[in-house]
């Protein structure tokens, strides 16, 4: 079997009192789109914030990239692409300088920079746009434009926070096929979301309740595990214990 | 090096393209220096009196004469009975009346002694309180003037007075400096903190921390344009004081740079510690507008005077920055001392800077 990508034992982040994920222990492969499902609060977020150097674990072991995220979260910070549910994008900035921007912070040569730029345009056909701010754009031009903006440094490992938050259905299937891509060029993408539909376009899937992994495998076993017809259900009979 | 350039370019993108920053960058400094400089002044000049002289001898017509001439008062009207003078009052058309009796002179002269009237419109107690001060003084002058001629008296104590550093007593001298001490706050710490909490809002913040950005980088870039635009805003206040308003800069240009700076990284730590709290705009112009420019403005002794404040309201005065940074600029400018005097108020501003930044760049890793 291959060396995950991704890699954590009883992973766990209290704030205070509050156990906000709770020892969970997964490994993701290279390639893998693996899906982070659960209620707003289940720890989700938590989860990939600390994989993704932004908050330190409590406790537990986690390695991305082959890096330890406790001990070396700069380090991880250089591997991963990162895209939140907000799309961060500066609206007051053009699409063009956007990518300068992000591209600067990653380190890139402007020659490079300027390379990736027209590629981009290209593969969104944003040709006529790539001088208009980003404010004016649509909710799904701006998400798209996120992502690639994320993978810009052509990171092995992505990780996405509830990306299609607030997108409507075709834009959000627009989406994966873009998520898709990425993967079949071998690159490792986790996705949270709470729509149990897109839980159907991910490889695994780690469904969360209250800080802990309560089910963890293909949407296809999932379902047959829980002898459901489709995600929603799966995530309903969990949900109620 | 070249994460960081991206970053400054980033930020000067936001600040060139939103009018509103513009605005305040820039048009706020030199509207209130002009408004300060042209409105809060406590200097009179010309101000409507009214004359009741039924004496109208000799040294009744030369008093009025010599208020007249004085350059603060202007004779509006002269009145012929007592009973006009209530009305001229509640025209507003007066702000002092000067009222002889009907045999000044003869007293005068013959008796070496008597009386005149000042009545003021007390409805506006600063200026009713000036204005009799200055006739005051015109009729002591008056006084001595006629004495001198005179046998002198056996006790005489002549009171001579002498403004050090301000002899005209001009209002700029004080609000060049406040005005300094509140565009620097307002600029460093509100712009910064507000600047700060729109990353947050908009959720840019957690592209940037999860980016292979530093902290400190992060802070940097946010405030580095602002430091360089508080600067230059420095100097327009300092030049228009200087060329519109006389204001007098006796000591060195240099140290006073050196001083602003010091004072500026204070409200910036100050800014970034309200950022760290704040998590959207609103709520970051609120601590900033509330818990840094009101205390500025009233406590500092920008407005009124440290020294007429309660015990306590001092106190509090003394943990505001502005505090001290505007004893420094009007001892720099105004009386010209070098550093060996300010060491005092640059030991308290180093201490605040080095407290308020080590706090903010705690709580920053701890909060974002």
């Amino acid at each position: 079997m291959e060396e995950p990508v991704i890699f954590t034992e009883n992973l766990t982040k209290t704030f205070g009192r509050f156990t906000a994920v709770n020892k969970i222990s997964f490994s993701v492969y290279p390639g893998e789109i693996f899906g982070f499902l659960g209620a707003n609060g289940a720890g989700k977020t938590t989860a990939l914030r600390m994989l993704s150097g932004l908050l330190k674990p409590s406790s537990g072991i986690a390695q991305v990239a082959g890096v330890d995220v406790m001990r070396q979260p700069e380090q991880v910070k250089r591997r991963i692409g990162y895209m939140s549910q907000k799309f961060s994008l500066y609206e007051d900035l053009t699409i063009r300088e956007n990518i300068r921007f992000y591209g600067g912070v990653y380190g890139l040569k402007r020659a490079v920079v300027k390379q990736k730029t027209s590629e981009l345009i290209d593969k969104l056909e944003l040709g006529a746009h790539v001088d208009q701010l980003v404010r004016s754009l649509p909710l799904g031009w701006r998400q798209k434009l996120a992502l690639s903006v994320a993978m810009l440094h052509e990171p092995r490992i992505v990780f996405l926070d509830e990306p299609t938050s607030g997108v409507d259905p075709l834009t959000r299937r627009q989406f994966w096929d873009l998520i898709y891509e990425a993967a079949h060029q071998g690159v490792t993408l986790m996705v949270t979301t709470h729509y149990m539909e897109e839980a159907e376009y991910c490889k695994r899937i780690s469904m969360m309740v209250d800080g802990k992994i309560e089910a963890l495998d293909t949407p296809g076993q999932l379902k047959k595990q829980f002898n459901a017809e489709s995600m929603d259900e799966v995530f309903r009979k969990l949900a109620r214990g | 090096m070249n994460r960081f350039r991206a970053f400054i370019i980033k930020e000067f993108r936001h600040i060139l393209r939103d009018p509103r920053t513009l605005l305040i960058l820039f048009g706020m400094p030199v509207a209130q220096v002009l408004l300060f400089g042209f409105v809060l002044t406590n200097e009179i000049k010309n101000a409507a009196i009214a004359v009741y002289d039924p004496a109208s001898d000799a040294e009744s017509i030369e008093l009025t004469q010599k208020m007249a001439s004085s350059g603060y008062f202007r004779i509006e009207r002269t009145l012929q009975t007592v009973q006009e003078l209530e009305p001229a009052f509640r025209q507003g058309k007066i702000k002092l009346a000067l009222v002889f009796p009907p045999n000044f002179g003869q007293r005068l002269n013959h008796e070496g002694r008597t009386q005149v009237q000042l009545i003021g419109d007390a409805s506006d107690p600063n200026t009713a309180t000036t204005l009799i001060n200055y006739a005051s003084s015109i009729v002591q002058d008056f006084q001595r003037k006629r004495r001198g001629s005179e046998a002198s008296q056996p006790y005489r104590v002549d009171v001579e007075s002498r403004m050090l550093y301000n002899p005209e007593m001009k209002a700029v001298y004080a609000f060049v400096p406040g005005v300094m001490t509140l565009i620097l706050m307002l600029i460093s710490a509100m712009m910064t903190s507000i600047t700060i909490a729109k990353e947050k809002e908009m959720g840019t913040m957690e592209v940037l921390l999860v980016s292979p950005l530093k902290p400190i980088q992060i802070i940097l870039g946010k405030t580095t344009p602002y430091l360089a635009l508080s600067f230059v805003n420095a100097i327009i206040v300092v030049l228009i004081g200087v060329f519109v308003f006389g204001m007098p800069m006796m000591g060195s240009i240099g140290l006073l740079a050196l001083e602003t700076t010091l004072y500026m990284f204070v409200a910036l730590s100050l800014g970034i510690l309200i950022s760290t709290r704040a998590a959207d705009q609103q709520t970051a112009l609120f601590m900033s507008g509330l818990g840094l420019l009101m205390p500025t403005m009233l406590l500092s002794g920008f407005i009124f005077p440290r020294e007429s404040m309660p015990y306590v309201l001092q106190l509090v005065g003394n943990i505001i920055p502005a505090t001290w940074f505007n004893q420094i600029i009007k001892s720099i400018m105004i009386k010209g001392v070098g550093i060996s005097y300010l060491y005092i108020q640059t030991a308290v501003l180093l201490g605040m800077a080095v407290v308020f930044l080590a706090l903010s760049m705690r709580n920053f890793k701890d909060r974002l």
